[in-house]
């Protein structure tokens, strides 16, 4: 059985605690009303107010015109100020909406690989699997959270989902033509259907499970074999429409056949690298007595693999997009990488350059340390893939990773640690009764 | 000095392994064990150094990365950089989407072929090559172990015996 260190505990609280506090201040600090924002730009002297001494300059050379160009520019500033409000406004919300849905996407990519691990009967991962069912404790705590956050974008309580907010719907015919899909009962209802459907899986996965430890036969793993399959089915479909929903429809004038199959693939590899993280944490505590260094090599094989998969589909939307150059599908990547240049390109050094480079030796992908800090470097690559599906659509250019950011990161993470490592203390790590367990026990690479 | 071998014949893998690690264990010098199949842990077992294929095929792939990498830039930015369908030749940075599956496929074209070669070359494989089987059986179901005579011929012949084998030869090789 796993105690939970409370020096861990301590610091999952100082996380929350700090991040909470960061949150708070994030929200505070955000503008309230345009008055502030001017007031914020005139201070930013150097910053978007360059355009209106230009309009000033062209004005007084047609001296004839200046009145009817005063009443342009005036009205033209009143709109920049308010699309700088509302992306200002939106910052802390996004802040914690990224962080929120990359923790919970998180869990969810290691239960599917959970799920993976059970219907292909893996003889190697049955060891790692109450490490596993750990991790996803914390998805029913991160759906709660996620699905809150959803209904207050329902609420108008910020602009998130542009689609949301009757008044942009109105004058966007484009949105008006995707209406019957984007719309906020239809939307929320399936919220709901994939999250309970996914809180199910794990639920009654782990019920069999911890059943099977004291049965006398194998029904219990055979019934755990047919959910996993059924789960894998629901999990490809609404994986897919939870990526249009809850990602894709932040931009909703833009739209990518393979957007699904892109964002699993970053939650996949984040998920499967906090299997080896915590597995590492767990075995250098002395808790994982069966876990060899040939277990953690399968690992990081997967998180090599899984990173190179993500690359290929990374640079398969950008490229098909790129090459063709479509201006309703191209203004997507204009603007990360006019507006975004570093946090874009630099996902790609994090989640390819790195782990590819690090990963690619045998022996390397067996030391600990080697896969610690490439376990770090590819979470918070993952965290800046989403940063960047998210962030340009909401804040656009006034995006920073400031305190709101580094807080809500902070305050899931302690949330996260402190709900995975109680869940690891409620059952023995090791699952008694798996057919597979004697052989994962004894797996030699 | 001449330079008789012993030829020791099993026909189970799990015996030889157990006669390759007695054989071993006697520091008796194992010359070559010839398989039908590959044995899983033999290669540990007689204490063989790793390959170090994998690192020849890193570098080839990083020879084919360069390849690819030179050939579209020349090609494409400096000998005659056309606008072909409005795609920017002012640079290669401009236009490397364009080329990343070619510089992929010269990586993997590189490493692939490259390793082959390498293997064998290193391995001494090629057509027309002759066959170096001491016996015919050991490419259907026997094992064959060779080990170098030095010292006693009777001692080594009945330790050879003790290790399960089902035939032991001394040969004399030319």
């Amino acid at each position: 059985m796993y105690t939970f260190s409370s020096k861990l505990k301590t610091f999952s609280f100082v996380l929350m605690a700090i991040g909470f506090l960061g949150i708070g201040y994030g929200f505070l600090s955000a503008p309230k009303n345009i008055q502030e924002v001017e007031a914020l730009l005139a201070a930013d002297s150097h910053g978007g107010h360059g355009s209106e001494s230009a309009h000033e300059a062209a004005s007084s050379e047609h001296a004839s015109a200046e009145a009817k160009h005063d009443v342009k520019a005036d009205s033209e500033h009143k709109e920049h100020l308010e699309h700088v409000f509302h992306q200002l406004s939106n910052k802390p919300w996004s802040a914690l909406y990224v962080a929120c849905i990359f923790f919970m996407l998180l869990s969810l990519g290691t239960l599917a690989f959970y799920a993976i691990q059970q219907v292909a009967q893996a003889g190697w991962s049955p060891v790692l699997f109450r490490v596993m069912q750990g991790i996803t404790a914390y998805l029913p705590v991160g759906s709660v959270i996620f699905f809150i956050i959803l209904v207050l974008c329902g609420l108008h309580f910020n602009h998130l989902f542009i689609w949301l907010d009757p008044e942009v719907v109105k004058h966007d015919e484009l949105i008006q033509t995707k209406s019957g899909f984007l719309n906020f009962p239809f939307w929320i209802v399936r919220a709901a259907v994939f999250l309970t459907g996914w809180n199910l899986y794990r639920y009654f996965s782990r019920k069999n499970c911890l059943a099977q430890d004291e049965s006398n036969d194998n029904s219990f793993y055979k019934k755990n074999f047919n959910y996993s399959a059924g789960f894998l089915v629901f999990f490809i479909v609404t994986e897919s429409i939870m990526s249009w929903d809850w990602i894709m429809s932040i931009d909703p004038h833009w739209f990518s056949t393979l957007f699904g199959w892109y964002v699993f693939a970053s939650f996949f590899v984040s998920g499967i690298t906090m299997i080896c993280m915590v597995t590492l944490y767990l075995k250098s505590r002395g808790y994982l007595e069966h876990v060899n260094t040939s277990h953690v090599h399968d690992l990081a094989k997967f998180m090599f693999g899984i990173s190179v998969f993500w690359t290929y589909l990374w640079f398969s939307q950008f490229m098909l997009i790129w090459y063709a150059n479509i201006p309703e599908e191209i203004t997507y990547f204009i603007t990360r990488i006019q507006v975004y240049n570093l946090p874009f390109f630099g996902a790609v050094v994090m989640n390819f350059l790195f782990p590819v480079l690090i990963l690619i030796n045998t022996d390397f992908k067996r030391i600990t340390w080697v896969l610690v800090m490439a376990g770090i470097v590819i979470l918070l690559g993952h965290y800046v893939d989403f940063f960047n599906m998210i962030m340009p659509g909401t804040v656009g250019g006034s995006w920073f990773i400031g305190v709101p950011e580094i807080a809500s990161v902070l305050f899931f993470l302690g949330l996260f640690i402190f709900v995975v490592f109680s869940a690891l203390t409620k059952a023995p790590l090791l699952a008694k009764r798996n057919p597979f367990i004697e052989e994962s026990k004894h797996f030699h690479y | 000095m001449s330079n008789k071998v012993i030829y020791a014949i099993y026909n189970d893998d799990d015996i030889l392994m157990d006669a390759v690690k007695k054989t071993r264990a006697a520091h008796h010098h194992i010359e070559e064990v010839f398989t039908p199949f590959p044995v899983h842990g033999l290669d540990k077992a007689m204490g063989l150094a790793p390959t170090r294929l994998a690192i020849c095929a890193f570098i080839y792939g990083l020879c084919g990365l360069s390849f690819g990498t030179f050939l579209m830039d020349f090609v494409m930015i400096q000998d005659w950089p056309q606008d072909i369908g409005g795609k920017p030749s002012f640079s290669y940075i401009d236009n490397m989407p364009a080329f990343v599956p070619i510089m992929f496929e010269e990586t993997v074209f590189f490493a692939a072929h490259l390793m082959v070669i390498t293997f064998y070359m290193r391995s001494r494989l090629w057509p027309f090559k002759e066959a170096e089987n001491p016996d015919v059986r050991t490419t259907d179901d026997h094992f064959l172990m060779e080990v170098a005579v030095n010292g006693n011929e009777e001692d080594l012949v009945s330790f050879f015996e003790g290790t399960g084998a089902v035939e032991v030869k001394v040969i004399e090789k030319h």
